[in-house]
């Protein structure tokens, strides 16, 4: 079997455990995140898996990249530990504050100046914007095919790979010829444990960093000034509700809760 | 005169029926045009769909792009990108609003890719700026904040919005859209995605998303055995039953069809009761827009508290018994 090269594309994102610490700036309308730890995504992790169970299946490289400020670098040695043989990151003061067309745009051109791949995989949104769009965006800018929702991925004859599209309540099962780009749900494998050998691996492999400039990125398509979208305001959602608390016995509040119920018409009344 | 003009949503269908979604969507189209005055159409792809333009045109269309051919059976993202690419080029659309879906969501970043437009995801609500601008609302952070996105320099304006979130129009018989025929210039061999298979479940019971009660475990309910209580309730309520993640994760509800929030479904019932659920923002953006609210959680600090209009403070395993007597004897 022809070996296969794929590239795992992995976003940093806060670290859920701290998410109610994510606070608002009134005044700039943006997120505060400083002291917030950084953590691959969970999806993440599962697109890393499958990459790495298809060397295993039929030899070539896994590379990770990811597009991110100076500290994404503990993601992608997280990469390495798990198994990848090289890891990217763009990082430039000219790619901040992208969305994910001008994420997509740049990761694309770090993705071709590592030779393309035969296969690139994401997750299928991330844990803290879960748009789910910079697969499908990079498929365009790289002119590949792509399949998102894929729960299911399997390698047939010497250049394709069958891929179950889940949707509600059902699926589509497409085959598609290499390169492709994929990106899978949490259902479709179990990441594996780091290991012993992964620590010794990270002292031999060097994570590469790249500018705009060097992956020779249009600078009018990258950061804030190369995305189409703009956040124009940003709000904390209030979710209060009267919370009137009934108490007593359980029989007593539960009729008195009936009563409460008949009285807003959201029960008929006996 | 401005170039672009119009407001397009995708009328997904699937093996021949309308997805729920797309009606949603003329409903918010429907809405922009009015205060616009401009036009609503729909696109719709697939094979022998023709009949559903008419509904199309019952919901609120005022014009169906029709793009009808075997190559169009089944999803796929290369010929379904092919097609969309071509009707915004000839018509030249100032929106484009597709339901977030698993094929929105596949389909909808790929043709903004294409067109090269910005595209808000998963979107809660709609708007038109004083300075005519399309906005949506985009939820971040599982819910807990919403971005205003808007996307003032390229055309369309895009988003995907989130479906059982908008109200479809009441449908009116006989209303007619017309039907502009997209033909589908493309042979199989120019395709790179090939179907080979799909399956889909036929669904039996009322959707969750539009029970008029839903009644709603969570963890706290602690096992298969108690989540029966949970259905028994929800049984004299003539209900239906959610979820949170984490009893679809131990399997004592569906995943697919019962868990509610960020991930899963948005309700909108009258009556909503949360029992044995703390009230993570992941669950509460999805019942934000139930008219009542009632939590049961032993706990007088859980979030849901707050998020509730009524709490009971206690054991799950005797307020629901006391709770379905009560409801027995008033009805
Ligand atoms: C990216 C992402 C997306 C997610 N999307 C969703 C989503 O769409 N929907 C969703 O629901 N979750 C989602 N989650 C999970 C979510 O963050 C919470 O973990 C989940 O909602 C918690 O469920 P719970 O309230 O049932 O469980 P817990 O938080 O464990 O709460 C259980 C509650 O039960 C109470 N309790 C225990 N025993 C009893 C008893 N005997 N009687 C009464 N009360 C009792 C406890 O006091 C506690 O408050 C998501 C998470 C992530 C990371
Ligand atoms: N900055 C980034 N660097 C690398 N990969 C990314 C980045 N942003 C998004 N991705 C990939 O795109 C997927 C979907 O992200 P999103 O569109 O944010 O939901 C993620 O799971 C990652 O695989």
């Amino acid at each position: 079997m022809k070996p296969i090269n794929s590239v795992v594309c992995i976003k940093p994102v806060p670290d859920q455990r701290f998410w109610d610490k994510v606070s608002l700036d009134k005044k700039t309308k943006t997120l505060r995140r400083t002291g917030i730890p950084i953590a691959l995504g969970p999806l993440d992790k599962n697109a890393l898996e499958e990459a790495l169970r298809i060397r295993e299946a039929s030899g070539g490289k896994v590379t990770a990249i990811s597009m991110g400020p100076p500290g994404t670098e503990e993601i992608l040695e997280w990469a390495i530990v798990l198994g990848a043989d090289e890891a990217v990151l763009l990082t430039d003061r000219a790619f901040a504050g992208a969305d994910t067309w001008a994420t997509a745009y740049a990761l694309a051109w770090g993705i071709k100046k590592l030779g393309g791949a035969d296969v690139v995989f994401f997750g299928n949104e991330s844990l803290d914007g879960s748009t789910g769009q910079v697969g499908p965006q990079v498929a365009e800018f790289l002119d590949m095919p792509h399949v998102t929702h894929v729960n299911k991925l399997d390698l047939v004859g010497e250049d394709a790979l069958r891929a179950r599209f889940h949707i509600e309540h059902g699926f589509i099962d497409v085959e598609v010829k290499r390169p492709v780009v994929i990106a899978v749900e949490k259902t479709i494998n179990e990441p594996r444990c780091p290991t012993l050998w992964g620590t010794i691996w990270l002292r031999e492999r060097k994570i590469i960093r790249w500018s705009a400039d060097d992956v020779g990125a249009d600078k009018a398509k990258i950061g804030l000034p190369g995305s189409p979208t703009q956040v124009s305001d940003v709000i904390t959602i209030e979710l209060k509700r009267k919370s009137e608390i009934l108490s007593g016995e359980p029989s007593d509040v539960a009729r008195l809760l009936v009563q409460k119920l008949q009285a807003d018409s959201v029960l008929p009344k006996g | 005169m401005k170039e672009h003009k119009g407001i397009l949503v995708f009328a997904e269908q699937r093996a021949g029926k309308l997805s729920s979604v797309g009606l949603e969507l003329l409903g918010i189209g429907r809405k922009i045009a009015d205060k616009q005055q401009e036009e609503l159409a729909a696109v719709l792809i697939g094979h022998k769909v023709g009949p559903l333009a008419d509904e199309l045109g019952e919901y609120g269309a005022d014009k169906v792009y029709l793009a009808d051919n075997p190559l169009l059976d089944v999803y796929r993202s290369d010929a379904y990108t092919i097609l969309m690419q071509e009707v915004i080029q000839q018509y030249k659309p100032n929106i484009l609003i597709m339901g977030a879906t698993c094929i929105g969501a596949d389909l909808a970043p790929r043709v903004a890719a294409k067109v090269n437009t910005g595209l808000s995801a998963h979107c809660v609500g709609f708007d038109i700026d004083d300075q005519g601008r399309f906005v949506g609302q985009v939820p971040g952070f599982g819910g807990a904040v919403m971005a205003s996105v808007i996307c003032p320099n390229h055309y369309p304006q895009m988003a995907t919005a989130r479906p059982g979130f908008f109200e479809k129009l009441e449908r009116q018989k006989g209303r007619k859209a017309e039907v502009v025929k997209v033909d589908v210039k493309f042979k199989e061999e120019d395709l790179k995605i090939k179907v080979v298979g799909t399956f889909v479940e036929e669904l039996k019971s009322r959707p969750l998303e539009d029970a008029d009660i839903v009644v709603a475990g969570g963890y706290g309910v602690g096992g298969k055995e108690n989540w029966k209580l949970v259905e028994e309730l929800a049984g004299v309520l003539g209900a239906g039953v959610g979820a949170t993640r984490p009893p679809c994760d131990e399997g004592w509800a569906d995943l697919e069809r019962q868990m509610i929030g960020q991930s899963g479904k948005t309700v909108r019932p009258t009556l909503y009761i949360g029992v044995g659920i703390s009230g993570a923002m992941h669950h509460l953006v999805g019942i934000k827009n139930s008219k009542v609210v009632v939590a049961i959680n032993k706990d007088p600090n859980a979030p849901i508290f707050q998020a509730a209009d009524y709490g009971i403070v206690g054991d799950l395993c005797q307020i629901i018994p006391r709770l379905i007597e009560a409801m027995r004897v008033s009805s």
